[in-house]
């Protein structure tokens, strides 16, 4: 294997592999400028939020704060209520995440496994809820949240948002139930088990990549919804994080330390599941863009 | 006994074995005996059958009839409204006033003007968000090392809340903010600090700029996935026949990539339509409705002056518009697919 020297080969290739080099070199070039245009905000946004109030707008631009100060973070946590804000944030999206995926799954489940009449009108009908953007039904939405009255409390985030998601969780969770082999399933029906213990025992630990896309794509979604929160929430103690910082910068439009310290707690558990996950976001945008 | 314990788990058969206790005791077999076993080869099909549907549509129902009552039952609602003077207020009556809210549409200048913007948003938007992403994924393409982190990278501000981008934004396009501070200070491009969000191209621009920084790392994955299916093989065929690099893009990736290209399209352009949040909090669609778009003034129209009927009719005239241009993308897909196979 050593007898043959990679460097007996050199001189034929050497002006293209030199003119490989340059080109790694402009390619590395131009994703680096990419990848400062893309951090770069991030990056100011977390140093203004360890600045006092008066460097938040100073020209030229603290990049380092001087003197730096957590005070933007305590007062954030504790004084103006942002601890409760995130609970808030978390318990709605966890509920609406739980309840998507168990409906979702038994709907996927019933589309993927079973023929009975009616299926591909009811499913086309599902469709059509993933074509329908959001903002196009808040204004019924809420009268009908108002006649249920869903109007300022968390339930009527939750069940609005558990609405919204089904038609996207169902189409990715039936690709994927789909393409799990019948045998294995005809092989435990044979055993004696009904469509709930196969749905329980045998789709659902095997589809778990699917449902960790799901879990992921859910519950992001509704940690940052935005416009419905608006459109319901009265109450200031039922406010979620992103309704709670966009109402806070528009009362106090110049507090950026303030604001920007509870972007940060908001922000940060979102970076941290994409960080750990990244894998099932790109399994769940490309379902779409592969199947055409 | 069997039978017993099936009858049992009927009644609640939609917690624990809806599909055992339909097989073994269908509906007619309320008798305590055991089910006759069917005789006919044919009997036990249609059997298996009804009781399969009715299994399925235990499963279908719950998240169905959620999925009716909460989005379709609104997608009905919000175009009769539209055809009212709706009054929310409680006791009060609405009025049918025909298309009244559609002429006021037509006829009302903020209305186009909000079009426009639209227009304008997307036009900034989509045709930079492709291109952008398309070079990134071309150039992480290649298993080049650190290519998995400049993907990270790239796709951050994609998972990162509008709401907070928006603000971050607001923050960076402000009077004496780090926008102004490049282009005046340090660079001089500009002869005074921009009121960014004081104007409507200003603001208007400033608004893409979000949506371009925040969608490029959304369309680079998908063409990343799209690059996958290129054949190595027949770039290196085209190669050593002696094909260039745009030759080569023309002739073997770009056919491939095709769908995919269609794919983010679509959803660029319906996305753009779809800009809300941003606009909200950037500018407000001020300084006088001169950036409102669509949704905001939508929304302005709904839940500020509580026009719900109004505000009805922009929604629907939005879905109408923007299920047509998906229909006429995809019909324009269709046919390149066609005409590629």
């Amino acid at each position: 294997m050593t007898t043959l020297s990679p460097t007996a080969l050199a001189p034929a290739r050497s002006t293209r592999s030199r003119r490989r080099a340059t080109g790694q070199a402009v390619r590395y070039l131009v994703l680096a400028v990419g990848a400062v245009i893309m951090l770069l905000p991030f990056a100011y946004m977390l140093s203004t939020s360890f600045k006092s109030q008066a460097y938040v707008l100073t020209l030229p631009p603290q990049f380092i704060p001087h003197p730096a100060t957590v005070s933007n973070y305590t007062g954030a946590w504790s004084s103006h209520d942002f601890a409760r804000y995130f609970v808030n944030s978390l318990i709605v999206a966890a509920c609406t995440t739980v309840l998507s995926l168990l409906l979702s799954s038994m709907m996927a489940y019933a589309f993927a496994r079973f023929a009975f009449p009616g299926r591909e009108l009811l499913y086309k009908t599902l469709l059509l809820g993933l074509m329908i953007p959001a903002m196009m039904l808040i204004i019924p939405q809420f009268v009908l949240a108002k006649y249920l009255g869903l109007l300022d409390s968390l339930a009527g985030l939750v069940v609005f948002y558990v609405g919204g998601s089904l038609p996207l969780n169902t189409f990715l969770l039936r690709g994927f139930f789909a393409a799990i082999p019948k045998e294995l399933e005809q092989a435990m029906t044979v055993d004696g088990a009904g469509a709930w213990t196969r749905y329980r025992r045998l789709i659902l630990p095997l589809a778990k990549p699917a449902l960790a896309t799901a879990t992921i794509f859910t519950f992001l979604a509704s940690w940052d919804e935005f416009a419905w929160s608006l459109t319901i929430i009265n109450t200031p103690s039922k406010q979620t994080l992103p309704l709670a910082i966009a109402l806070f910068q528009g009362e106090n439009s110049t507090l950026w330390g303030l604001v920007f310290a509870a972007s940060v707690i908001a922000v940060v558990p979102v970076i941290v599941v994409f960080l750990l996950f990244q894998r099932y976001f790109v399994q769940g945008l490309t379902a779409g863009a592969v199947k055409g | 006994m069997m039978t017993a314990q099936n009858a049992a788990a009927s009644s609640n058969a939609a917690t624990s074995e809806p599909a055992d206790a339909r097989l073994v005791a269908p509906a007619d077999a309320g008798a305590a005996g055991p089910p006759p076993r069917p005789r006919g080869t044919n009997r036990a099909p249609l059997w298996r059958r009804t009781a399969s549907s009715r299994t399925a549509l235990l499963f279908l129902a719950p998240g169905f009839l959620l999925f009716l009552g909460l989005i379709v039952y609104p997608m009905v609602r919000a175009f009769q409204m539209s055809f009212y003077d709706w009054n929310i207020v409680a006791g009060s009556v609405s009025r049918f006033t025909g298309f009244a809210n559609y002429t006021r549409a037509f006829h009302d200048p903020v209305f186009w003007r909000a079009a426009a913007n639209s227009g304008v948003y997307m036009a900034f938007t989509v045709p930079p968000q492709i291109v952008l992403g398309f070079l990134v994924a071309t150039l992480l393409n290649n298993k080049a090392p650190g290519r998995a982190l400049f993907r990270v990278l790239f796709y951050l501000p994609v998972v990162t809340s509008w709401v907070v981008v928006s603000l971050l934004f607001q923050y960076l396009f402000a009077d004496s903010g780090l926008v102004n501070w490049m282009l005046h200070d340090v660079t001089h491009v500009t002869s005074q600090p921009t009121s960014w969000l004081a104007g409507r191209w200003t603001g208007m621009v400033a608004v893409s700029a979000l949506g371009v920084w925040k969608g490029v790392g959304w369309s680079m994955v998908i063409f990343l996935a799209a690059l996958q299916g290129v054949s190595k093989e027949l770039l290196e065929a085209a190669e050593m026949d002696g094909a260039g690099a745009w030759h080569r893009f023309r002739a073997v990736t770009l056919p491939a990539v095709r769908p995919a290209l269609l794919f983010v399209t679509v959803m660029l352009v319906i996305g753009g339509f779809n800009v809300f949040t941003s606009v909200l909090l950037m500018t407000g669609g001020g300084p006088a409705d001169s950036t409102q778009v669509l949704l905001t003034y939508m929304y302005q129209q709904a839940f500020k002056n509580l026009d719900f009927g109004y505000g009805s009719s922009i929604a629907v005239l939005l879905t109408l518009f923007v299920f047509v241009l998906s229909v006429v993308q995809l019909r324009v897909f269709r046919g390149d697919a066609e005409e590629a196979a």
